[in-house]
């Protein structure tokens, strides 16, 4: 017995580290390959002739897409999220819509990309532009938004609540106050996870935000964007130099830094928060 | 001069699946203390939170009526918000929000719409009476969850109080307790049964006989026996109060 579970420890430990090992690589592959492009002119200058000059018009591009697809996802996702974790009565409907939503985080990128492309700038004339994007992009990553805000509130213990009630707080001023106070933590989580996908994610950007090139910074919300996943799959697919593919892994380090320094920010705000709450006891 | 008092007051759960007090009429003297006692499941804490309508929150109906000063509390035009504000409770755990001690004391006069400048003297009184004062007042801005049991509770007794209620309901609250803080919370009940109307359940024979006044005696949701508190434990007038107390079942 005491061998059996020495080998099973054994072997989880060995499946972890050829986990990490494989990220590891991925990681060390890109920094290698990528770390030769970075440079002032390449974060700071606009892109000319497809392999020259630098990435700023795409990186502002990401960042102005995830900020719109933000505004869009976390109001929606944080008030669904309210209604369903604390409205809603338990039906077979609301079980359904709750099914129908997980499915439709399912729903592969591209589709939702053409979407909106077919709704968002053909129907409603929005154009290719950074608010159909964005748009796209919030729509896209809703249903996580949803489904980990309404995780995180229905983990606030029930006690909560009840002592909020007894003192006599509305059901409205109870959630407001002591229900999403406690559940912040959670919901950002959620929130940046949803963020890490969107600011990722290339086929639905391709689709309605622009072809990744713009060497000009967009000057209205209506204007194409660039992005730096785009840009990636142009210089990947289309390049011919080996420039152009040590641009492509520069532009992914620069894409993973961003996304790096996102999250870090985050979770520095939400550990200071559970810092203020109690000292993480929860 | 009885401060509450129900009349054929049922209550019934799951759809009227479980009935889980039956016809109860029952009165609560004013600035007394009156404990609830019986054994698991018998109705003392669905009563309990009869008298401040928190039973609804779990989708229990209730019939008959909860007279409190004269008027009835399930009646169609009553405020629960002011109800709820007049009859304060703490519970069983003890359940501080996740914020500063001071934070939590102000909650209830802010969303009561207190004025900020109030709450400075409201969270200190509120805190001296509960008798945590004297522990936390260098300390108003750490977080309530950093405090051990005994000072949470008392922190839930100063959150009630601090919305000036006229009756305060206790579930069980020092059955997560130990010893030595619920001797403070138990010498506290006496204190404050000079202002306010206190309604106590309890699991412990014992704490009701030293702290209350008056005891009633629910048995599978009825109340058995009501009375002064020196009376149900040496002279019961019913055969189950008697088993109970003496130890028989329960």
């Amino acid at each position: 017995m005491a061998l059996k579970e020495r080998l099973v420890t054994a072997s989880l430990c060995f499946t972890a580290l050829v986990s990490l090992l494989f990220l590891f690589v991925v990681v060390a592959y890109i920094v290698a390959n990528g770390i030769g492009a970075i440079s002032l002119d390449f974060l700071l200058e606009s892109p000319y002739r497809f392999e020259q000059g630098g990435i700023f018009p795409q990186i502002i591009g990401s960042l102005c897409l995830v900020l719109i697809c933000l505004l869009v996802a976390v109001p929606l996702g944080v008030a669904s999220a309210i209604y369903l974790a604390e409205y809603a009565p338990d039906t077979l409907i609301t079980r359904s819509v709750r099914f129908f939503g997980e499915c439709l985080a399912g729903i592969p990128s591209i589709v939702k990309g053409l979407f909106g492309l077919v709704f968002l700038v053909y129907y409603l004339h929005l154009g290719i532009s950074m608010l159909a994007g964005g748009l796209t992009l919030g729509f896209m990553i809703l249903p996580w938004t949803v489904r980990a805000s309404e995780e995180a509130i229905k983990a606030v213990p029930q006690s909560y609540r009840e002592a909020s009630l007894a003192l006599g707080a509305t059901k409205l001023q109870t959630i407001r106050t002591v229900v999403l106070k406690s559940a912040y933590p959670g919901i950002i989580t959620g929130i940046l996870l949803g963020m890490g996908k969107a600011i990722g994610e290339t086929a639905v950007v391709l689709l309605t935000a622009g072809s990744g090139l713009e060497s000009f910074l967009p000057r209205s919300i209506l204007d194409p964007v660039g992005s730096l996943p785009v840009y990636i799959y142009m210089l990947a697919t289309q390049g011919h130099t080996s420039a152009a593919l040590s641009r492509a892994f520069g532009a992914s380090l620069v894409l993973i830094a961003l996304f790096l320094a996102i999250s870090v920010v985050a979770l520095v705000l939400r550990n200071r928060y559970l810092r203020q709450m109690g000292g993480g006891r929860r | 001069m009885n401060k509450i008092e129900t009349k054929a007051l049922n209550v019934y759960y799951g759809n009227g699946a479980v009935h889980g007090l039956k016809n109860v009429e029952m009165s609560i003297p004013a600035n007394k203390i009156t404990a609830l006692i019986g054994p698991s499941g018998c109705g003392k804490t669905t009563f309990l939170r009869a008298l401040n309508r928190m039973n609804e929150l779990k989708g229990a109906e209730t019939t008959g009526e909860v007279l409190l000063d004269g008027r009835n509390i399930y009646s169609a035009k009553e405020d629960v918000i002011q109800l709820r504000k007049k009859v304060g409770m703490v519970f069983q755990q003890p359940n501080p929000f996740p914020m500063s001690i001071y934070e939590n004391v102000a909650y209830g006069p802010r969303i009561h719409g207190q004025r900020h400048e109030n709450l400075d003297k409201i969270v200190e009184e509120s805190l001296r009476k509960a008798a945590l004062w004297d522990e936390v007042s260098d300390r108003l801005e750490e977080s309530a969850l950093g405090f051990s049991g005994g000072q949470q509770q008392r922190l839930c007794i100063a959150r009630a109080l601090a919305v000036n209620p006229e009756i305060i309901l206790f579930d069980e609250p020092c059955s997560a307790l130990d010893p030595i803080s619920t001797a403070r919370i138990e010498e506290l009940l006496t204190e404050l049964k000079q202002e306010y109307t206190l309604v106590i359940v309890t699991h412990n024979m014992q704490q009701a006989a030293r702290v209350s006044d008056f005891t009633g005696f629910f048995l599978m949701g009825e109340l058995i026996e009501c009375g002064r508190t020196a009376k149900i434990f040496e002279r019961p007038e019913d055969k189950r109060t008697e088993d109970y107390i003496t130890g028989r079942y329960g």
